[in-house]
């Protein structure tokens, strides 16, 4: 279906463009908390039914299996204009199944893996599959209470992140700080783009 | 994220029971929708309220939910959680809705096209304005 490609950003429906963002990390890091904090209803939960080829090592001789997998998501939503309405997707404990992933990956401009440091390993897949797909991310580090506070250099470093990954301490449930992370988002996003017009480097890095 | 991830209140059915209305016969056993892609974000519009939906469309309760519910735009996602329907469910019933000429949609613009610096720029002026 062809919606006025000569300008994207007005459609022939006269709706708004809609971007999605996925909010992604380890098991109660802190996901659908960002997501309250800097959307403008309340998180709401759906589900999606999935099916993907088995794959891994227990499979039963050969036997082609199909598995189901419901997937749960909890998104928020930010109205920035009348044309443009952004969606932050998170999957609470759904981390592992990347195939999950490829559904909600979809389409998503960008990424945020939310870090805690107290168990930063539980980040690694999500930093593993936005590197191998190549989606745009950031890492928030989200400071809990009670926790030491690193600097982000030693994240980035335990992370073994690309230079060029913007790394930055938050914390999720403060509005302005969420909303500090979306903006390093899109900041990372347009230095990726068009590196030219911004070749001074992520400042959301530096933190 | 809170550590309860089962909402105790979502919990008041045994496993095993299954749904109490299989989702699928909403859909009269289709799992895919006649027309559109409907992606999550994908949005819907009501072309008109439901009270000016006639009979005879051969349209169920979950139909003209749906038009109740898209007399702004929604996403689809939006229209599942507050259906609290499956979206594979939703997108049956959406294609439905666009066979007959009763909502608009708007698929989003692939990301290899869309994004660019205005679009990004837009989000951060937004951002923080809000």
């Amino acid at each position: 279906m062809d919606y006025g490609r000569s300008d994207p950003m007005v459609g022939a429906t006269g709706l708004p463009t809609a971007i999605k963002i996925l909010v992604a990390g380890g098991f109660g890091v802190g996901k659908t908390t960002l997501v309250a904090s800097v959307s403008e209803i309340l998180p709401l939960r759906t589900e999606e039914s999935l099916t993907s080829a088995s794959l891994g090592v227990d499979d039963t001789s050969g036997v082609e299996q199909k598995k189901s997998t419901t997937v749960v998501m909890d998104f928020g939503r930010i109205t920035i204009s009348r044309d443009l309405v952004v969606y932050l997707f998170g999957t609470p404990g759904q981390d592992r199944f990347s195939f999950v992933w490829d559904e909600l990956a979809l389409g998503a401009v960008g990424a945020v893996v939310l870090a805690d440091t107290r168990r930063l390993a539980e980040c690694f897949p999500s930093v593993d599959y936005f590197e191998r797909r190549g989606t745009p991310f950031l890492v928030a580090v989200n400071c809990f209470e009670g926790a030491r506070q690193y600097q982000t250099a030693e994240v980035r470093l335990a992370l073994d992140l690309d230079p060029q990954v913007p790394v930055l301490l938050c914390d999720a449930r403060q509005r302005t700080s969420g909303k500090d992370v979306l903006i390093a988002l899109m900041e990372h996003l347009m230095t990726r783009k068009y590196p030219a017009r911004h070749n001074a480097g992520v400042p959301a890095a530096a933190g | 994220m809170a550590p309860d991830e089962q909402d105790p209140d979502d919990m008041w059915l045994d496993k095993e029971a299954g749904p109490v209305v299989r989702p699928y016969a909403m859909t009269h056993g289709r799992t895919r929708p006649s027309t559109g892609q409907f992606d999550l974000i994908s949005l819907v519009v009501a072309i008109r309220p439901v009270s000016a939906v006639g009979a005879g469309l051969g349209l169920g309760p979950e139909h003209r939910g749906i038009i109740g519910l898209c007399q702004q735009a929604l996403s689809v996602a939006e229209i599942a959680a507050h259906l609290d329907l499956p979206v594979g469910i939703v997108r049956v019933l959406l294609g439905d809705l666009l066979d007959r000429g009763l909502i608009l949609l708007r698929e989003p613009v692939p990301a290899s096209e869309l994004p660019n610096e205005h679009v990004f720029q837009a989000v951060i002026n937004g951002l923080r304005s809000l």
